[in-house]
């Protein structure tokens, strides 16, 4: 008998032994601390995007009968005008975030180096990005309505009111208009990263180009440009993915009326108005391989024409 | 641009006078783009002052004759932004608690031990960041349905939650400042991994803690697609973003109440932007840098 209990203790010891062990440790903590994140990352999207993918080969609704039809959600994307062609206004947002990327490139430039007031500028130009969309939604819709704010800082300018069009109704500006906003929410925010990258420059560099009188427009060419182009081939690539997903503004401004709708305004509708759901899901795979595309297409090219100019420059 | 061509006009004139010329100019330039910034917040403000008979015969940009605030009370009534006050509150609570807490150990253990499968895991949430959130509710309101998760504040909670990569690119970045040592003095006491990892290191995350959480903060407070999609008893669980909904349609045109409403919404985002700017300008850029 004292024997048997003997072996248990032994045995309820060595198994806290082997518990205690530093390598079992490391694999139960391990497991213990990621579980929970993987089990959110794989729920929230990986398992989505595995049942997206799906979804877009059947012809169904959120409920009820599913109906498998192959490839033609894809075909009627790219065939049938009302979807693909809303992939045209995303020109827009690209010639809009350019624009944006080359203010907040001149203004984190100034930025960043010492100024009176400087600070304040920045909050200013910064606080929009802060604003929750639908409040950015109502704000702008209240900007741009006939007579109202805009209207009324042009009309003190000097414009007539007969000649301004309707900003958000007239097919010929309104897109522009959306833009518009899109640049105003963001150029704040991409100052302000653009502002950490400049700052971390070596500080040395802009001595030693001051002794040999270099002024700051050369500055700006041969020493900032180069340091930050990390940051700007980022900048542009999310830039363009961005303007290629752009959602926002005519979503919540328009509601994608009188031309505004975007793809992915045109894909919500979609997915959630007519719950054509499987034609959505389409919409999006073709949309995500447009933006890996242009991802890959972008790297590429930066690859072999930035760098090299850049490494250039370097000498 | 235009200062490198006032530069090469000016080249003989005294540097001196060139010097404070390009100054202007730079201050121009700013107070233009600080005024197209601030420019539809000025409007919004100074008609959430007006009365209804002011709004209604005055220019939108002629200021109030008296400061009236009745529009700020009735808009907090009309959109029940106090109900939607205590839902964002919770839902701030929550998420802020929880995702750190996923967040900081998933970079511990990512930054401290290495085993296989240590990149494939970061590459994975890396590769996640670059598919479109939007584009995914199709099938993510499935899943949500399935789970019974529709309708209920949790359920919006567990949603946000799930740890978003730069906050944890932040965190690893952070773990890679902290010297290794420190753990293994901390083992060498007796201490076992999670000790290790509660007593010693989380409180010298705190920096990192703040920055990700003030941003984290105000990204889930400004969210309105989600909550929107899935918060749907608008009564019961709207929050302080979709709270505004309830201007949309009869009362569209009512903008010294609409704008009321949008102050409101914006103020909580403003006082911590003005008390926390450095910290979210740096998250911002470690974020951005490293992600």
């Amino acid at each position: 008998m004292a024997d048997i209990s003997k072996a248990k203790k032994a045995d309820a010891g060595e198994f806290w032994d082997w518990f205690t062990s530093r390598k079992v440790q490391r694999i139960f903590i391990t497991i213990c601390f990621m579980l929970i994140p993987l089990v959110l990352l794989f729920t929230f999207t990986y398992l989505p995007f595995a049942k997206m993918v799906g979804f877009s080969f059947y012809k169904m609704k959120y409920i009820g009968e599913r109906k498998f039809v192959g490839l033609k959600n894809y075909i009627k994307v790219f065939t049938e005008p009302e979807y693909f062609s809303t992939l045209k206004l995303s020109v827009f947002y690209m010639v809009g975030s350019l624009v944006q990327l080359v203010i907040s490139l001149y203004l984190a430039t100034v930025l960043s180096f010492k100024l009176k007031g400087g600070n304040v500028f920045k909050g200013f130009m910064f606080f929009p990005y802060l604003i929750n969309g639908i409040a950015v939604g109502f704000i702008f819709k209240f900007f741009f309505t006939r007579g109202f704010v805009l209207d009324s800082v042009l009309t003190a300018c000097g414009f007539q009111l007969d000649n301004l069009p309707y900003w958000l109704r007239d097919i010929k500006v309104n897109n522009w208009s959306l833009v518009g906003t899109s640049v105003w929410r963001y150029f704040g925010q991409n100052m302000v990263l653009f502002i950490g990258a400049i700052v971390s420059v070596d500080g040395e560099l802009y001595e030693a180009a001051m002794l040999d009188g270099c002024n700051r427009f050369q500055q700006f060419m041969y020493i900032i440009l180069p340091n930050i182009r990390t940051v700007l081939i980022l900048n542009v690539i999310l830039s363009i993915t961005g303007s290629l997903s752009a959602f926002e503004p005519p979503y919540v401004i328009t509601s994608g009326a009188n031309g505004t709708a975007t793809y992915f305004v045109k894909m919500h509708e979609v997915a959630h108005t007519s719950q054509k759901v499987g034609q959505a899901s389409a919409m999006a795979v073709v949309l995500l391989l447009i933006i890996f595309l242009a991802t890959f297409l972008q790297k590429f090219a930066f690859k072999y024409f930035v760098f090299r100019r850049a490494e250039d420059w370097d000498k | 641009m235009m200062k490198v061509e006032v530069e090469e006009k000016k080249a003989s004139v005294s540097p001196k006078f060139r010097k404070r010329l390009l100054l202007g100019l730079t201050y121009l330039s700013l107070a233009f783009f600080a005024f197209v910034a601030v420019l539809p917040l000025v409007s919004v403000l100074i008609t959430s002052l007006k009365t209804n008979e002011e709004y209604a015969t005055t220019n939108v940009m002629s200021l109030p004759q008296k400061i009236n605030i009745a529009n700020f009370a009735d808009a907090f009534k009309t959109a029940n932004m106090g109900v939607a006050f205590l839902n964002s509150t919770i839902i701030l609570v929550f998420v802020l608690a929880i995702s750190t807490l996923l967040g900081t150990q998933l970079a511990y253990v990512l930054n401290r031990f290495k085993f296989k499968g240590n990149g494939l895991i970061r590459n994975l949430f890396l590769f996640a960041t670059l598919l479109p959130g939007i584009a995914m509710q199709v099938s993510v309101y499935e899943i949500m349905t399935n789970l019974h998760l529709i309708n209920h504040l949790y359920g919006y909670i567990i949603l946000m939650c799930g740890t978003d990569i730069i906050s944890i690119y932040v965190y690893i970045q952070f773990f890679e400042n902290i010297p290794i040592s420190l753990d293994e003095s901390g083992i060498m006491d007796g201490a076992g991994y999670f000790r290790v990892y509660w007593s010693i290191l989380l409180p010298l995350l705190k920096p990192a803690i703040v920055t990700s959480c003030i941003l984290k903060g105000v990204g889930t407070y400004n969210e309105y697609y989600c909550a929107n999609l899935y918060l749907q008893d608008k009564t019961r669980f709207a929050t302080v973003a979709t709270s505004l909904y309830t201007f949309v349609g009869p009362l569209g045109s009512q903008y010294n109440m609409i704008c009321a409403g949008v102050i409101i919404s914006l103020l909580p985002a403003l006082i911590v932007f003005i008390t926390c700017q450095n910290q979210i300008y740096s998250g911002l850029t470690s974020g951005a840098v490293k992600g």
